[in-house]
């Protein structure tokens, strides 16, 4: 496939957003990822949810470590700047970028191998500063690049497609993020687009550190029996406790839902979330709670995906440092340098 | 007493204080030197600590030399032993005919001292005790009372030091009026008991000038914030930390919005030297200001970034403080030992720009350089100091800076150029210098993005494993490095007053020390010309001084001659007709010990010192 290159012309009809971008203009270049690999259908996910949201394709900046989830900012928002970094420092990177302009959008796109195990510390770490981003890992439970072996996620008793078993416990992102106060936490699937979608819309959104642990079978390396990232183990013990719309500058559609299944959450930015509640006692407001919820259906080995946290009014690494409301790559020297006269009354103090 | 006759010296000896860590001794300490220079007599003072908060020995040693020598110089000609721990070593360590001056309070045994030193025994426990009841104003006024009998034994004006008091308690009435009593019990103390002065005195002199007392690090700090820098992300190591604490305290001076009371900066203490030099490469691909500060043990964490930031041509400052290595090495002992680990951090064929201040002086001015180069050059630049600039204030020229001067943003495409329908290609050399435009992100809907990438592309950023492709964008780097080159700053020649067939090049904190030296060699009839390289890559004049000396010292502080390394490698010569002068013990390099090594090797040449043979 990938030595074909992406033509550029498109159906004229083909429907436009507020800004006027087709979906067309949200694509990036042809994956060079396996045919059915779930990590393709995170990108047509990411595609979807920035037209969605009519976002510029130009002011997100796209960041990403080393794996095959890495290498995917390639394919997609072709207009926008991709750093495919160093590995498991996609966090770090980020922190920097977002810090020399608050005003792009920021979406870190990592895997498994490159949060949990390299990146874990940045990947902590980042969560805690409350970088304003859209953190995404591509979760397979496998590295995919360097063929089959097991990941920090894979879990305890899974099987390799060689036949070994996994004799580590896993490393649980979404309980770590929880635990390390991300203000935005949820899970998901890459074969259930309607459920992922708008969490990463939501997610977007979010002003504050937001993430996104999504499964995504490795169909050449662990999507075998044995396994429990395939799709059919995750669509087996997939338990939903939420599905959600994500509402900006248009009318609720939440009357859409009975009364009592929907919850409307409105973000920092004015933008609102639907929760059509699955679990009608679930409240994704209650970090505690969401911990605790997530520890017993894991004892159970349900995989509990939907929007599991969020704090609306939560602040990001800028307002914790202060910072000035201009880009700060846009200061320069008559801003920056204190000039001549300060310096010789420096100079005066070192005497 | 002594069987030594007493030295005597007026504004030319070496003052030692032996304390323990923690007790509050540093600030009298430097107030002393502080006084002395407002004498107008120079001063060049070390701190000497180990890799400890509390309870271990500890030294500050004050150099006092109208002359201006501010490299150590070496010998104690005044030992104030404040700490029993380390007595006998220093005692041992006094000069003969010098100073041994001591508290009093508990008498100790004749085998304690020597015969040949003049001991000076002030009970300073029994005044202090008698006069304060806190524990706390004990220990400290100790040391303000040790002060002040030194002030009457070495004839020194207590005006000025009242009028330090003065400042350092500005608004503090209580704290000034109780060390000011502090410093006169001491004083008077010593004029009633002890024959005053010494043999060793301050005579006020008019050697000082406009010159001003800073340590590197806080200079390079402010550098930084002069330059332009608006990010920093560091990790606390050892010698290098009060960078990045210096720039947090000059940025809260000078770097808030005065209406909004905002920050233009922002300053994050990363998890690790990794996420601190990956937070540094974001913010610079980002178009912002960015620098970490670091030591040795940092500088080999953050090679893997190194090599994106080489390859993938981002902007990033590195102030690399350096200390003894390898691995943890000594932690706070000085050492010139990066040179090599920097020039080529990272695998694969790289190679970086490095700088060498001398000074704070130099060190402020070349951390602004730094942001300019590192965005004209889109690569690392390293800022080299070391722990003996960087810890120690020492006495420079006043940091300049010319109004007038804009940052040099480097090549940076923008909107406007992107609409005139510019061809963009982010590895594209467009005016044969091998550096390429760079587009900041979110610049442009349809214009200008591409996909940064430490893997081979081709001259428009796309994937590319073509052998031809990758050799033709490393033959660029290569290209772009020797524009560096001329954009870095030059070496500093200075001629012997007689032709000479010998040289000698040296670098960084070596300065002092071998000013020093070339005047000991000369008064032994040693002529030598000086080649001081401040940067790599080298100049052209590093060649052709090479090509003029017959012998070449290259005086460092390492044990396996890093720079004279990088010299014979980057310039392709006989390594024998470079001469090895290294100094690696962890204390500062000193003229004695480079006058001695370099006169030796004259000797062994068979070198006829000229004053012998015209007599």
């Amino acid at each position: 496939m990938t030595y074909i290159a992406k033509p550029k012309f498109h159906h004229p009809g083909l429907k436009k957003n507020e800004l006027g971008y087709t979906h067309r203009d949200y694509e990036g270049k042809i994956s060079t990822l396996c045919a059915g690999c779930g990590h393709d259908s995170i990108t047509a996910s990411i595609i979807e949810a920035c037209y969605e949201l009519s976002i510029e394709p130009h002011r997100v900046a796209k960041i990403s470590g080393i794996g095959c989830s890495s290498k995917t900012p390639d394919y997609f928002l072709g207009n926008s700047h991709g750093f495919n970094s160093v590995h498991g420092r996609m966090p770090s990177v980020l922190t920097g970028a977002n810090l020399a302009n608050r005003d792009l959008i920021y979406l870190g796109v990592s895997g498994d191998g490159d949060s949990a195990s390299i990146g874990f510390g940045q990947f902590a770490h980042s969560i805690r500063r409350g970088v304003n981003m859209t953190y995404i890992v591509e979760n397979n439970g496998v590295y995919g690049l360097t063929k089959g072996q097991f990941s920090a996620t894979a879990d305890r008793g899974s099987k390799s497609k060689k036949g070994v078993t996994n004799t580590d416990n896993a490393i649980d992102l979404v309980a770590i993020a929880l635990q390390l106060g991300a203000t935005f936490v949820a899970r998901s699937f890459s074969g259930d687009k309607t459920q992922l979608v708008p969490l990463i819309a939501a997610a977007i959104r979010h002003k504050g550190a937001s993430f996104i642990d999504v499964i995504s079978p490795c169909i050449a390396f662990n999507n075998h029996a044995g396994s429990t990232k395939s799709f059919d183990y995750v669509r087996e013990h997939n338990d939903a406790v939420n599905r959600l719309d994500v509402l900006v500058g248009r009318d609720p559609i939440a009357v859409d839902y009975a009364p009592g299944t929907v919850q409307v959450v409105e973000q920092h930015d004015g933008s609102k979330i639907a929760l059509r509640k699955i679990e009608a006692d679930y409240d994704p407001h209650d970090r505690l709670g969401a911990q605790t919820f997530l520890a017993r259906h894991a004892a159970k080995g349900q995989i509990v995906t939907g929007l599991l946290f969020v704090d609306p009014d939560a602040e990001d690494l800028h307002a914790h440092l202060n910072t000035v409301e201009t880009p700060l790559n846009t200061l320069e020297a008559d801003t920056l340098c204190p000039g001549s006269a300060v310096l010789d009354k420096i100079n005066a103090s070192l005497r | 007493m002594s069987d030594k006759k007493p030295i005597s010296s007026v504004n030319d000896f070496v003052v030692r204080f032996a304390n323990v860590n923690g007790s509050g001794s540093a600030s009298a300490n430097e107030m002393f030197a502080r006084a002395i220079l407002r004498h107008g007599v120079p001063v060049s003072p070390r701190n000497i600590f180990p890799s400890n908060i509390q309870g271990l020995p500890t030294w500050y040693e004050v150099r006092v030399t109208e002359a201006g020598h501010l490299g150590a110089r070496g010998g104690v000609d005044m030992m104030v032993a404040m700490n029993p721990q380390t007595w006998d070593k220093d005692v041992a360590g006094i000069e003969p005919g010098g100073y041994l001056f001591y508290d009093s309070t508990k008498p100790m045994p004749s085998t304690k001292f020597r015969d040949d030193i003049t001991v000076i025994g002030v009970p300073l426990t029994a005044i202090t005790n008698s006069t304060y009841t806190d524990p706390r104003q004990r220990q400290l006024f100790k040391n303000i009372i040790y002060l002040g009998a030194l002030s009457a034994l070495l004839d020194m004006d207590p005006k000025l030091i009242e009028q330090l008091i003065g400042e350092q308690y500005k608004g503090k009435e209580k704290l000034l009026s109780s060390n000011v009593h502090a410093l006169h019990l001491g004083r008077d103390w010593a004029l009633q008991n002890l024959k005053c002065p010494l043999g060793l005195r301050i005579r006020k002199s008019d050697k000082v000038g406009d010159r001003i007392f800073i340590e590197g690090n806080s200079a390079a700090a402010l550098g930084a914030v002069y330059g332009g820098a608006t990010v920093c992300a560091w990790y606390p190591i050892t010698p290098s930390s009060s960078v990045a604490e210096a720039f947090t305290a000059h940025c809260k001076k000078y770097r808030h919005d005065p209406e909004t009371g905002k920050a233009k900066y922002a300053i994050v203490q990363g998890e690790d030297e990794l996420a601190s030099i990956g937070i540094v490469i974001g913010a610079s691909w980002n178009g912002a200001r960015a620098f970490t500060a670091t030591s040795g043990p940092g500088i080999s964490l953050m090679t893997e970034f190194i090599g994106l930031s080489y390859f993938a041509e981002i902007p990033a400052v590195i102030m690399n403080i350096q200390r003894a290595g390898p691995s943890t090495g000594m932690p706070t002992r000085t050492q010139q030992c990066d040179i090599i680990a920097c020039a080529y951090a990272s695998h694969g064929d790289t190679k970086h720009v490095l700088l060498f201040p001398e000074d704070p002086a130099e060190a402020f001015e070349f951390a602004a350089a730094a942001f300019d180069l590192a965005e004209r050059l889109q690569t690392t630049i390293f800022l080299m100091l070391d722990l003996d600039i960087g810890m120690n204030h020492r006495l420079c020229r006043p940091l300049k800076w010319d109004d007038a001067r804009q940052y040099d943003r480097g090549k940076v495409m923008t909107t406007e150029m992107l609409e005139e329908g510019r061809d963009f290609g982010r590895y594209l050399d467009v005016d044969g210098d091998g550096i390429p435009y760079r587009t900041y992100p979110g610049t442009h809907p349809t214009k200008g993005s591409y996909f940064t990438r430490g893997t081979s592309r081709d001259r428009y950023a796309r994937y590319s494993e073509e052998g031809t492709v990758y050799a033709d964008n490393m033959q660029r780097l290569v290209r772009k490095f020797e524009t560096a080159q001329d954009l870095v700053p030059r070496p500093l020649q200075a001629n012997a007053e007689r032709p000479t067939k010998y040289g000698v090049i040296y670098f960084g904190s070596t300065s002092p020390a071998m000013d020093e030296a070339i005047g000991l060699l000369e008064a032994r009839g040693h002529q030598l010309d000086r080649l001081r390289i401040r940067a790599f890559p080298f100049h052209s004049s590093v060649a052709s001084f090479l090509a003029e000396h017959d012998f070449v010292y290259v005086v460092e502080q390492n044990r396996d001659s890093q720079l004279r390394q990088l010299i014979v490698n980057e310039n392709g010569i006989d390594p024998v007709r470079l001469v090895p002068i290294v100094h690696y013990d962890g204390t500062p390099i000193t003229a004695r010990f480079i006058a001695k090594a370099i006169g030796d090797h004259q000797d062994q040449l068979k070198v006829t010192p000229l004053r012998k043979a015209v007599s």
